[in-house]
C-alpha cells in the first residue's frame, strides 16, 4: 500500500517553483500524474466489468413492442390535437373588455392546448427512446484532456516563432507602448458613463433637501387635501405629502423624500429633547416615512405601543422617543418634521427636515 | 476518438418493417431508390460539399452520454433558458420599457384612471388585452424561477458528487458565474413592470448602493439617472435584461457545453465504469430522443403550471409609489438570501467617523455574502490544493465517500437556508403568532450555529453510511431469513451481495492526511503546515474501502 503523499514532487511544486515540476511531468507519462494524498493500493477488488445486458419486455414480446409503438404514435397524434385545440381556444375564448373572467378562460384553455401539444411530443419521444430504440449501452474511451506532448511542443514552438518573427519580446519599447495604449484606450468609455446622471448637480446636495418649507401645508396622500389639527384624533395616523406635490413635475422623486407619517399621541407620553419642544403640535407629531436603513416606507403604525414598523426589514421605531430605533437593522431615528398650525387651523411645516431623510450615505455626517 | 461498440450498430429504422423484428443486425446503410431517400441523399450531399458537416456527424453523432436522473438537472436549466428566450422575445413585442407617466385606460377596472408608468401600463395590457399574453407572461416568470432553481440543484449535484474536480474546475467557475447572472436576470426582469413591489425592491437596492463608502450617493445618482426613482431605471434594466445579460449567458452556456464535450460527461461508480471510459447511450438516436423529448416535457410542465397558477399579479400591487407598502413584502425567492442577510444584522451598526457615514449594517451583510459566494466559487481549487491530487477524475463520488466535503456542503446549505428563512421573518412571525424579535433572534442563532451542527451531523452520517457499506460488502445484507441451528440457536442468514453490487460499495478514492516533511532546503514552510492542517481536517476521520485482503480474510473466517 503506497502512500503517495508529500513526496518530492509535491514539495517541489510548493517551494522550489515550476522548474522541477515541469521536469517531473515531462518524465512521467500522463497516466501517472501525482495522486497527492490519495492512497494508491494494489490490493483493490477487481472490477467485475459491465453486468450482463437485460432485455426489456419490448425486446422479448412483440405484442408489448407493438403496444408501445401504438402508445408513441398516439402521443404524437395527441400533440397535434393539442395544437389544434390551442388555436381553437384562441378563437373560442377571446378576451372581452372589462371581463376578468374571460382572461382566465383564455389563459387556461390556450395553456391546456399548448401543454398537450408539448407533452405529447415530449412523452412520445421519451417513451419511444425507452421502449423501442436500441438500448444496449455503448462505450466511449476517454483521452486525457491534456494535449499530447507533440502538440504541446508545437504550440510552444509557434509562440516562440511568433515572438522571434515579431520581436515582441526583444523590442520592449514597442511592446510596452502597445500595452500602455491598450490600457488607456477604454478610459474614455468609462468617462462616457458620467452621462448616466444629469450634469451640474451634486447628489448629496439633492439628498439633503426635500419639498417641505416653512408654511407648506400638510396634505393627505394621495388626495392632496390639507388636513386640520382637529381632524387628527388621538391614536390616529395619516400618510402625508407636502402641498403641491401631486402637481410637481418630479412627483415621485419628491415623494420619495418628502413622504411623512402624521400621528397624534398623548403629549404626556412624548419624551421631547431640548430644541424640539415646539416641533409637535399638541401631541401631533410628523416623522419622515422613509426608513433610515435602506429607504422602504415605514408604513405600519402600532397604535397601542406607538411603534412604527418597517415592513421590509423590520426596523422598529418608537414614536414616544422621537422615533429612535428599538429593533432591527436601522441605526438612526426617523427625522422629525417640525409642524404647527396656520391661522385657519391647517397643519403646516415650520421648515424642511433638519437632516437628510432616508438611507445613510457617505457625505452625510 | 474511437467508439467501441459492444454490439453491432442497429440498422436504420428498425421499426419500419414491423415491431416483431428485434433491433436489426448490422448492415451497410443502403441508399434506397425511394424518392424521399433520393432527396435526402441529394440534400445531404449538397450541404456536406459546402460545410464538411459529415465530419461533425461522425464526431458527435454516436458520442456516448451516461444516464442518471441527476444529470437531468443541468438539462432542466438549459431548457428553461430556451423557454425564457422564446417567451421573452414574444413579450418584448408588447412591453414598453418607459417610465413616462400615462393614465391607465385598459380593461382592468380597479386601476382605471390611475397614473402609472408606460412600463406598468403595457404590462397590464399584456395581461388583460392580448390573448395569451398573460399565459406567456406567466410561462416566462415560472420558467425564470425554474431556471434559477434548477441551476441551484445542478450545482448541488456537482458539488456533492465531486464533479468539480480536475479537469472540471474551470467549468465549475463558469457555471457559478452563470448562476449569479441568472440571479441578475431574475432581478432585472422582476423590476421591469414598475409595480409597487418591484419598485420597493429597487428602493432597497438604492439604499444599499448609497451605503457604499466614498461613491455611494454618486453611484445611486448615476444608476437612476438622477434622484431615485427617476425616469430612467426601467429602460436601463431592460437593456441589461434583454441584451447584455442574455448575450453573456448564451456565450457562457456555449462555453460550458463545449467543456462538457471536451471533458466528456462524468459517470457514477459502477461495474465496468472506469476513469478511462464513458458508458451510456449514443447521441443518435437514444440521447437525442430522450433529451429532445425532455425539452418538450419541461416546456409542457411550465405551460401547465402557468395555465393554472398566477405568478406576480402586479395588478394587485398597483403602480410604484414611494409612499405606500403592504405588510409582508417579499422579494422573489431567489433574492431571499440577500434580503435575509440585511434583516439579520444586529441593530446599531452604523457609525460616523471623521464626518463620513459608514453603514456597516449594509456593508457587513454584503461582505458576508461576498465571502460566501467567493468561497463557493473557488472551492474546487481549495480542495484540489488540500488533496494535491492532479489526476483527472471522471468517476463521481457518492457523497458519503467524501464525508468532509459533504459536511462542508451541508453547512453551506444550512447557512443559505437560514438567510433565506430570514427573508420571511415577518411572515413566519405572523403565521405562527410569534414576536418578530424572537424569530429574528432564533434565525440569527441558526445562521451561526446551524452550519456547525449540520457539519458534524452530516459528517457522522456519512461515516456511518460508509461503515454500513463496508459491513454489507464484507458480510452481506440481512436476508430476513431466520434459521434455527441444531443447538437451538437462532441466527439470521446474511446473504452476500453479488460482485456488481459490491463494486459500487468498494470503488472509491481514499485519501490520507499529509505527512509534513522538510523540503529540499530542509525547511517546513507555512503553506506546508497549513496544508497539513487542512488535510488533517479533511481526512483524519475516514473509512477505508474494502480491499481484496479484507474479503479473503472474511471468507476464511466463514
Amino acid at each position: 500500500m503506497a502512500h503517495d503523499d508529500s513526496s518530492g514532487k509535491d514539495l517541489a511544486a510548493t517551494s522550489s517553483g515550476a522548474g522541477g515540476l515541469s521536469l517531473d511531468r515531462d518524465l512521467v507519462p500522463s497516466k501517472q500524474v501525482s495522486g497527492g494524498l490519495a492512497v494508491i493500493s494494489d490490493d483493490n477488488l477487481p472490477d467485475p466489468g459491465l453486468p450482463p445486458h437485460r432485455k426489456r419486455v419490448t425486446d422479448q414480446d412483440p405484442k408489448k413492442a407493438s403496444t408501445a409503438q401504438r402508445q408513441v404514435y398516439t402521443l404524437f397524434y395527441l400533440s397535434i390535437a393539442g395544437s389544434i385545440f390551442a388555436i381553437a381556444a384562441y378563437m373560442a375564448f377571446p378576451i372581452n373588455a372589462n371581463d376578468p373572467g374571460s382572461v382566465r378562460l383564455n389563459t387556461v384553455f390556450l395553456g391546456l392546448g399548448i401543454t398537450l401539444a408539448l407533452m405529447g411530443i415530449g412523452l412520445g419521444a421519451v417513451h419511444w427512446a425507452k421502449t423501442l430504440m436500441h438500448d444496449e449501452e455503448g462505450i466511449d474511451i476517454r483521452h486525457p484532456v491534456r494535449s499530447s506532448d507533440e502538440v504541446r511542443a508545437r504550440a510552444v514552438e509557434i509562440f516562440h516563432e511568433g515572438n522571434v518573427e515579431s520581436g515582441f519580446g526583444r523590442r520592449s519599447l514597442i511592446r510596452n507602448s502597445l500595452i500602455g495604449a491598450l490600457v488607456a484606450f477604454p478610459l474614455p468609455a468609462v468617462i462616457l458613463f458620467r452621462g448616466l446622471g444629469p450634469q451640474n448637480e451634486v447628489p448629496s446636495e439633492l439628498l439633503s433637501h426635500t419639498m417641505w418649507k416653512a408654511g407648506a401645508r400638510l396634505t393627505l396622500d394621495p388626495s392632496g387635501l390639507p388636513i386640520k389639527a382637529s381632524d387628527v384624533t388621538l391614536g390616529s395616523a395619516f400618510h402625508i405629502i407636502p402641498e403641491g406635490l401631486n402637481d410637481a413635475p418630479d412627483r415621485l422623486e419628491q415623494k420619495a423624500k418628502a413622504a411623512v407619517l402624521l400621528m397624534r399621541v398623548n403629549p404626556a407620553d412624548l419624551n421631547v429633547s431640548a430644541g424640539r419642544e415646539s416641533w409637535n403640535y399638541d401631541g401631533i407629531v410628523a416623522y419622515s416615512k422613509i426608513c433610515t436603513h435602506v429607504g422602504c416606507p415605514v408604513a405600519l403604525f402600532e397604535q397601542q405601543t406607538h411603534h412604527l414598523l418597517c415592513p421590509c426589514h423590520q426596523s422598529t421605531f418608537d414614536v414616544n422617543n422621537e422615533c429612535e430605533v428599538i429593533f432591527g437593522p436601522a441605526k438612526r431615528p426617523l427625522p422629525q418634521l417640525p409642524i404647527t398650525v396656520d391661522g385657519e387651523g391647517y397643519l403646516i411645516a415650520q421648515s424642511d427636515f433638519h437632516e437628510p431623510v432616508g438611507p445613510s450615505f457617505w457625505e452625510r455626517s | 476518438m474511437s467508439t467501441i461498440e459492444r454490439s453491432t450498430a442497429p440498422g436504420p429504422g428498425p421499426l419500419e418493417s414491423g415491431p416483431t423484428e428485434a433491433p436489426a443486425q448490422a448492415e451497410a446503410p443502403k441508399i434506397s431508390n425511394a424518392p424521399s431517400a433520393r432527396f435526402t441523399s441529394i440534400a445531404a450531399n449538397y450541404i456536406d460539399e459546402r460545410t464538411s458537416i459529415s465530419a461533425v456527424v461522425k464526431e458527435f453523432g454516436r458520442k456516448i452520454f451516461p444516464d442518471h436522473w441527476s444529470f437531468m438537472l443541468g438539462e432542466v436549466a438549459l431548457y428553461s433558458f430556451v423557454i425564457i428566450i422564446l417567451t421573452g422575445t414574444f413579450l418584448t413585442f408588447f412591453f414598453q420599457a418607459s417610465m413616462a407617466p400615462v393614465t391607465y385606460d385598459g380593461s382592468f377596472v380597479p386601476l382605471k384612471g390611475v397614473e402609472m408608468s408606460s412600463a406598468m401600463s403595457s404590462t397590464l395590457n399584456i395581461s388583460f388585452e392580448i390573448r395569451g399574453g398573460l399565459l406567456v407572461r406567466q410561462i416566462h416568470h415560472w420558467a425564470a424561477l425554474l431556471f434559477i432553481a434548477s441551476i441551484g440543484l445542478h450545482m448541488l449535484r456537482i458539488y456533492f458528487t465531486g464533479a468539480f474536480r480536475k479537469p472540471r474546475e474551470l467549468n465549475w467557475v463558469i457555471g457559478f458565474i452563470l448562476f449569479i447572472l441568472a440571479l441578475a436576470e431574475g432581478f432585472t426582469g422582476y423590476s421591469l413592470p414598475d409595480d409597487l413591489l418591484s419598485g420597493n425592491g429597487l428602493r432597497i437596492i438604492d439604499g444599499m448602493v448609497k451605503g457604499v463608502p466614498f461613491a455611494g450617493s454618486w453611484l445611486s445618482y448615476l444608476i437612476f439617472g438622477g434622484e431615485f426613482p427617476g425616469e430612467q431605471i426601467v429602460g436601463r434594466l431592460y437593456t441589461l435584461h434583454i441584451l447584455l445579460l442574455p448575450a453573456i449567458i448564451v456565450a457562457l452556456i456555449a462555453l460550458h457545453l463545449v467543456f462538457v464535450v471536451v471533458h466528456k460527461h462524468t459517470q457514477y461508480a459502477g461495474p465496468g465504469k472506469t476513469n478511462e471510459n464513458v458508458i451510456g447511450y449514443p447521441v443518435l438516436p437514444v440521447y437525442a430522443a430522450k433529451a429532445g423529448g425532455f425539452f418538450f416535457i419541461v416546456f409542457g410542465i411550465v405551460a401547465l403550471i402557468a395555465s393554472f397558477f398566477t405568478i406576480n399579479p402586479i395588478w394587485n400591487y398597483g403602480p410604484y409609489d414611494p409612499s405606500p407598502v403592504s405588510a409582508g413584502t417579499q422579494p422573489d425567492w431567489y433574492i431571499g438570501f440577500a434580503d435575509g442577510a440585511l434583516r439579520l444584522i444586529p441593530p446599531g451598526l452604523e457609525a460616523v467617523i471623521w464626518g463620513h457615514t459608514y453603514s456597516f449594517n449594509i456593508l457587513i451583510p454584503i461582505a458576508v455574502l461576498g465571502l460566501f459566494i467567493v468561497t463557493v466559487l473557488i472551492y474546487p481549487f481549495i480542495e484540489g490544493w488540500v488533496t494535491g491530487d492532479r489526476r483527472e477524475h471522471h468517476i463521481l463520488d457518492r457523497p458519503r465517500n467524501a464525508p468532509t466535503r459533504t459536511a462542508i456542503g451541508a453547512a453551506g446549505v444550512t447557512f443559505y437556508a437560514a438567510l433565506w428563512a430570514a427573508a420571511s421573518s415577518d411572515i413566519i412571525a405572523t403565521h405562527f403568532q410569534l414576536s418578530i424579535e424572537a424569530v429574528i433572534h432564533t434565525i440569527q442563532a441558526t445562521v451561526i450555529l446551524g452550519p456547525i451542527i449540520a457539519y458534524f451531523v452530516a459528517k457522522r452520517v456519512c461515516l456511518a453510511l460508509q461503515k454500513k457499506d463496508r459491513e454489507i460488502a464484507l458480510h452481506g445484507f440481512e436476508s430476513g431469513r431466520i434459521v434455527r441451528l441444531p443447538g437451538g440457536e437462532y441466527i439470521e442468514v446474511h446473504q452476500d451481495v453479488d460482485e456488481y453490487e459490491r463494486w459500487k460499495l468498494v470503488s472509491f478514492n481514499e485519501y490520507k492526511p499529509l505527512m509534513i516533511r522538510p523540503n529540499a532546503r530542509g525547511k517546513i514552510t507555512q503553506t506546508q503546515r497549513l496544508r497539513g492542517r487542512m488535510s488533517n481536517w479533511f481526512f483524519e476521520d475516514r473509512i477505508a474501502p474494502v480491499r481484496k485482503t479484507d474479503v479473503e480474510r472474511q471468507s476464511q473466517h466463514h
